[in-house]
């Protein structure tokens, strides 16, 4: 047996030599493929590319950036979300506190005070992230079910207050639009749309920048057996309740930092980015990409947005309940809870075994072909 | 003295509708470890039912068949979607977000995002004076119909095979399976049950607001799930003190306060309760 199968091994280990550099070539690609992607969507805005079907306009044309600055947002604040849910474990059904946080603040200080943008988005940061250390330190006595309760109320509050429209603030359900005159001259204008996608890319690179880092560094790991198994935690001597508010704080932040991108890109706030639905969906999009990945939340939460907006225009062409995009994306999303578990991420480990299949079949389909 | 008499009757009446939300919530969780995103869904399903057929049929047959599709919605909800995802307990309180978002969703695109007006026997809005007070009928109505579910739930827990079933469910699921008895069937007793109540919910608080939209039952689902909370999950009991609290609380607070205080003051209280007992007024069994 083994003497048969001699001649392929070495025959194997003579073209070694040729595999191997295109391996290292395409472990390199890999590396290097989110800085290529990043630079491709750097550049984009400078494509007059037509792809009919999936946008209106050529990729440059200002509705289509701003569709692509609002999926980048989406992308950036579920990757947020995950560093609670799919990383610690945090089922938080209050997220849309801290992005209303987020737009309402920088909103409120530019367009009622006449804050300059800066110092205004920066202000709102840390309010934002001092009212998740807050809340937080409350909700966390509580744990699982309890706490998700404890969030979603704590929202609930939030969206009550903003409906209200205390002393004219908010501008109850209408929304507050942004003033424009207190912004930099290069986010006004429909023909700056392109900066406010660069703001939006911008926006999306600092979060997978936060949360990879986090996952690189011991506090992601610890983070991740949190939410394995918080007694062995406990026992190695850390704080389970100190590290958790550390990622409810952080993921606050990054949240409210998303809301100011967001208020920007669509020019205002409205009762809508604090409702119990935008927390929803962003687990949707969380689950829908692969929870706890490196990737997936910012895949499910750009495919989220975009199913989102191009169904709201088709809307009125489809027939019947497709017309909803909320049925169609909540559909799917059920669909992806059963049939693929590890959302979009998991769909490659997914495949590998019928990738292995037919590459086997290739390997076995070459040595009859060589050896004559 | 009159305003005390109406604000307390309305406050009770609302804590009917939260009650008879609650109550279904809490026993669904209690058995079945689910968190019921859905439950709003089950609630607009049976009021769209009942505002369906109460023209062609009258009112009492429209009553019935709005709390029998409630009933059949959750019995359908727990066998299909539910039963395959056993003991995978995020994953259940996922698919019951996307469907509470799918179904709503579907409502829109049948009977429009609006308001529709809700049909009522005339007799629900003439008003009973009370102490001085002039106390709209269907307050009255939300408060009986909310203390008889309150005593027949009580009854059939305590006095039926399925109660007991039900009841050492929620106390330790795995001994009673180790009994041999399989409490998947009670799963879905239990969702039918919630979902007939919700239903009923559904229908009256049409009436209590004279109107039905597709994300009615959302709104109330939120306050219900305070209910809950407080009230201890798993419990009915705990589930019909808490309602009463956060009716009243609400009903005062919001009359006596600025606008939207009311709704504050119940998350202060729910705020209050789980620093001071995590496991709700008469809960035992909140692990999950």
């Amino acid at each position: 047996m083994t003497d048969l199968l001699q001649p392929t091994g070495s025959s194997a280990a003579v073209g070694s030599p040729g595999p191997a550099p295109r391996a290292g070539w395409r472990a390199w690609l890999r590396r290097a493929a989110p800085a290529l992607v990043l630079l491709l969507a750097a550049v984009l805005p400078w494509s007059t590319l037509s792809l009919p079907g999936l946008f209106e306009g050529p990729l440059n044309s200002p509705g289509t950036l701003q569709l692509l600055a609002v999926c980048l947002v989406f992308g950036g604040l579920a990757l947020g979300y995950d560093l609670l849910f799919g990383r610690a474990g945090l089922l938080s059904f209050g997220h849309a506190l801290y992005i209303a946080a987020g737009a309402y603040g920088v909103d409120i200080l530019v367009s009622h005070y006449g804050w300059d943008l800066w110092s205004a988005a920066a202000m709102t940061v840390l309010a934002a992230a001092l009212l998740a250390a807050l809340l937080g330190s409350v909700a966390l006595q509580t744990s699982g079910i309890a706490f998700s309760m404890v969030t979603l109320a704590f929202a609930q509050v939030g969206h009550i207050v903003i409906n209200r429209d205390p002393g004219g603030l908010t501008g109850g359900e209408e929304g507050l639009p942004l003033a424009s005159a207190g912004l930099p001259a290069a986010f006004v204008g429909v023909v700056n749309t392109v900066n406010l996608y660069w703001l939006a890319l911008a926006f999306l690179t600092v979060v997978v920048l936060v949360v990879h880092t986090i996952d690189r560094a011991p506090l992601g790991r610890t983070l991740t057996g949190l939410r394995d198994d918080e007694r062995r935690i406990a026992v190695l001597g850390l704080s389970p309740y100190r590290l958790k508010l550390l990622a409810f704080v952080l993921a606050g932040a990054l949240a409210a930092l998303g809301g100011v991108t967001y208020a920007l890109v669509v020019g205002g706030a409205s009762p809508h980015v604090a409702s119990s639905e935008l927390t929803l969906s962003l687990i949707v999009m969380a689950v829908l990409g692969g929870a706890g990945t490196r990737w997936g939340a910012v895949l499910g939460g750009i495919l989220y947005a975009y199913l989102d907006q191009r169904l709201a225009r088709l809307g009125g062409s489809l027939p019947g309940p497709l017309g909803e995009p909320l049925f169609v994306l909540g559909t799917l999303f059920i669909l992806a809870v059963y049939f693929v578990p590890g959302g979009l991420a998991g769909l490659g480990g997914r495949l590998e075994p019928v990738r292995r299949a037919l590459g086997l079949r290739r390997d076995r389909a070459h040595p009859p072909a060589g050896t004559p | 003295m009159s305003t005390v008499v109406l604000l307390t009757l309305t406050g009770l009446g609302l804590a009917a509708l939260y009650f008879l939300i609650a109550s279904g919530l809490s026993l669904v969780f209690g058995l079945a470890g689910v968190l019921n995103f859905a439950h709003g869904l089950f609630l607009s399903v049976g009021a769209y039912a009942t505002w369906w057929a109460a023209p062609r049929w009258g009112w009492l047959p429209a009553l019935a068949f709005g709390v029998a599709v409630a009933a059949a919605t959750g019995a359908l909800v727990e066998l299909v979607l539910i039963r395959p995802l056993y003991t995978r307990h995020t994953e259940q309180v996922l698919v019951t977000v996307g469907l509470s978002l799918a179904g709503v969703a579907l409502l829109q695109s049948v009977w429009g995002a609006d308001a529709r007006v809700f049909p009522r026997p005339s007799w629900t809005s003439s008003v009973v004076g009370v102490g001085g007070a002039q106390v709209p009928a269907d307050r009255f109505l939300l408060i009986g119909v909310a203390v008889l579910v309150l005593l027949g739930l009580l009854a059939f827990l305590r006095f039926t095979r399925y109660g007991l079933i039900i009841r050492a469910g929620v106390e330790n699921r795995a001994m009673v399976s180790a009994l041999g008895i399989d409490v998947r069937n009670a799963f879905t007793l239990v969702f039918a049950i919630g979902g007939a109540l919700a239903g009923l919910a559904g229908i009256l608080a049409g009436m209590y607001f004279s109107s039905i939209s597709p994300g009615q039952g959302a709104a109330l689902l939120i306050f219900a799930f305070i209910v809950v909370v407080i009230g201890g999950l798993g419990s009915v009991a705990g589930a019909a003190g808490a309602a009463v609290a956060v009716g009243l609380l609400q009903q005062f607070v919001n009359y006596y306060g600025t606008a939207g205080a009311g709704d504050v003051s119940v998350v202060a209280l729910l705020a209050v309760v789980l620093l001071l007992r995590p496991t709700g007024l008469a809960g035992k069994v909140a692990t999950a």
